[in-house]
């Protein structure tokens, strides 16, 4: 579904702060995939989520997603096929529009927008309907302006857009970091629960080692801009939290020191 | 009276002056050259024997162009939105010289989009206020639809969070293009329509119209609420006819006229600050509470 290969990423070339942020990145991503990619600070991870959403070009190498080659399409292009959760809140929603007008542009997503009506009756009922099964309320609430909705509501909402048109890949980047551990923990449910029930493929990054363990059937471990870890099926279901620093600590020749990881397992 | 017809006409710009500012969040000093661009046209053509409806419809589409420079300065080569406004502004200062052939046209004397209300026996002023409420109207109904619609959504979003927009896979570079032009052609049949009331077209008739539209936009705020969209296109229109009115009333009471933009400008800056006012306030209420 996802094939990224032989991806190169140099930030500041040529001057004094150049940093390779990554460093021939090749993997593939089979259909119904759920992979977690984790890694420290300045490993990479969120470079190459936003280097395969097109966020920013790669300097060297492809990207396709579904056969199709996306290397050379900018971001809006590439939305088509994508539903992407970012970890700050407020990135995926329009704070100043209601709940059900945000879903309405998700819900457009990869098609031509013209002059029909922005959102219709007979969508209302289908938003009311995707709404009451979050749980949340918010099926009362179609009119609410997004920014008035907590954190961990605009998440679960920005979620619902990502897949209310079913993409061929869903990106999460951090989308539980920002919130506190209960509504974390909601949202990661909630996350599990759509990505089975719709079978999407997915990619996921995460700081949490526990989260990269217990979510997906596969786990990639970044590190300098490599992809130096990457377990599958059975092996990663036996997998624990001291199995992958000891692997970390083998492959990389130092510990796994990052504050926010450590602190979170 | 003066000041309602003055305010109906200038209700179109600050609709304008709304959709950059608050819409998508660009100050866009094009405003500046595009009052007058529509003014000229509209002059050069009437002169030449042109229908005046018909020179308003030129009119709007030389601020739509307009609108599209900004928009493909800003979008296209990247310069911040305020600098690609001021360029398209300083540049519209020599185009519409050369449009107009002077710095300035006489109406007098010729029929002008009013000439039909006058001619049934009406005021001049009041055929302003007639042709100007039919206007604005038209306008708060197109306008609600528009952006109603999934372009329009579009646009709303792009000022809202363009990241957010890019990801639902919309170009926001088409829609900011597309919201300076609507903005820049309203403006300009807003300076077409004053133009002919006035019955002269010059050059230095835009200077301050970006301040004067951002009066109307927040007095329209302050004393009509934001409520829906609708309210809100409506508290535009009263905005501006209530800038007028303030106009009329300072000027009467002895404000020398030339004095006129310093006291726009100062409105506009105590208004915009209200808000760091009101942090500072704030402390001040709550101890002086808890002192009671």
């Amino acid at each position: 579904m996802l094939r990224v290969s032989r991806i190169i990423k140099i930030f500041n070339a040529r001057t004094i702060n150049e940093k390779v942020a990554l460093h021939n990145v090749s993997f593939k991503l089979e259909k119904g995939d759920f992979a977690t990619l984790i890694g420290g600070n300045g490993s990479g991870k969120s470079t190459l989520l936003n280097c395969i959403a097109g966020v920013y070009p790669a300097d060297r190498g492809s990207i396709f997603i579904d056969g199709k080659d996306m290397t050379k399409l900018c971001e809006y292009r590439r939305a088509a096929f994508l539903g992407r959760v970012f970890q700050d809140p407020m990135m995926g929603t329009a704070s100043d529009m209601g709940i059900e007008e945000n879903l309405a542009l998700a819900l457009r997503r990869g098609k031509i927008r013209g002059l029909r009506w922005g959102i219709t009756n007979k969508e209302r009922e289908h938003y009311k309907k995707l709404l009451k099964d979050l749980g949340l309320g918010l099926e009362a609430r179609l009119g609410t302006k997004v920014g008035l909705l907590s954190g961990g509501q605009r998440q679960a909402l920005t979620l619902l857009m990502a897949t209310i048109k079913r993409p061929k890949l869903l990106l999460l980047d951090e989308h539980a970091a920002a919130l506190d551990p209960r509504t974390a923990k909601k949202v990661m449910k909630l996350t599990d629960r759509i990505i089975e029930e719709e079978n999407l493929t997915t990619l996921m990054v995460t700081h949490n080692m526990r989260d990269a363990i217990k979510h997906g059937n596969r786990l990639m471990m970044m590190y300098e801009g490599r992809i130096i870890l990457d377990i599958k099926g059975r092996e990663k279901q036996k997998l624990t939290v001291e199995d992958l620093l000891e692997r970390f600590e083998d492959i990389s020749g130092e510990e796994f020191a990052d504050d926010r990881t450590l602190l979170s397992q | 009276m003066a000041a309602v017809s003055l305010g109906l006409l200038w209700a179109i710009i600050t609709t304008g002056v709304y959709i950059t500012y608050r819409i998508l969040s660009i100050a866009d000093l094009t405003v500046e050259g595009s009052v007058v661009t529509g003014a000229a046209i509209a002059a050069i053509t009437i002169t030449r024997g042109f229908n005046p409806y018909l020179a308003v419809a030129f009119s709007f589409f030389g601020g739509v162009g307009a609108g599209l420079i900004t928009g493909l300065l800003h979008t296209k080569l990247k310069i911040p939105s305020l600098l690609s406004g001021i360029l398209t502004m300083i540049a519209l200062y020599s185009i519409n010289l050369r449009i107009m052939g002077k710095a300035n046209i006489s109406l007098l004397r010729i029929d002008t989009v009013y000439t039909v209300f006058e001619n049934t026996g009406l005021s001049s002023m009041l055929s302003v206020i007639i042709l100007g409420i039919i206007f604005v109207g038209c306008l708060i109904g197109i306008l609600y639809w528009f952006f109603g619609t999934e372009i329009g959504s579009a646009i709303r979003a792009t000022g809202s969070n363009p990241q957010m927009v890019r990801a639902q896979g919309i170009n926001t570079n088409t829609t900011i293009i597309l919201g300076l032009m609507i903005s820049n052609g309203l403006v300009a049949i807003g300076g077409a329509l004053i133009a002919q009331s006035q019955r002269f077209s010059d050059i230095q008739m835009g200077i301050g119209s970006i301040v004067i539209g951002l009066a109307s936009v927040i007095i329209g705020e302050v004393l009509f609420g934001r409520r829906n969209f609708a309210s809100r296109l409506l508290s535009l229109v009263l905005g501006a006819i209530v800038y007028r009115i303030i106009i009329a009333l300072v000027l009467r009471l002895g404000m020398p006229a030339n004095d006129l933009k310093l006291f726009t400008a100062i409105t506009v800056a105590i208004a915009l600050s209200l808000p760091v006012f009101r942090s500072y306030l704030e402390p001040l209420r709550k101890s002086v509470k808890r002192n009671k």
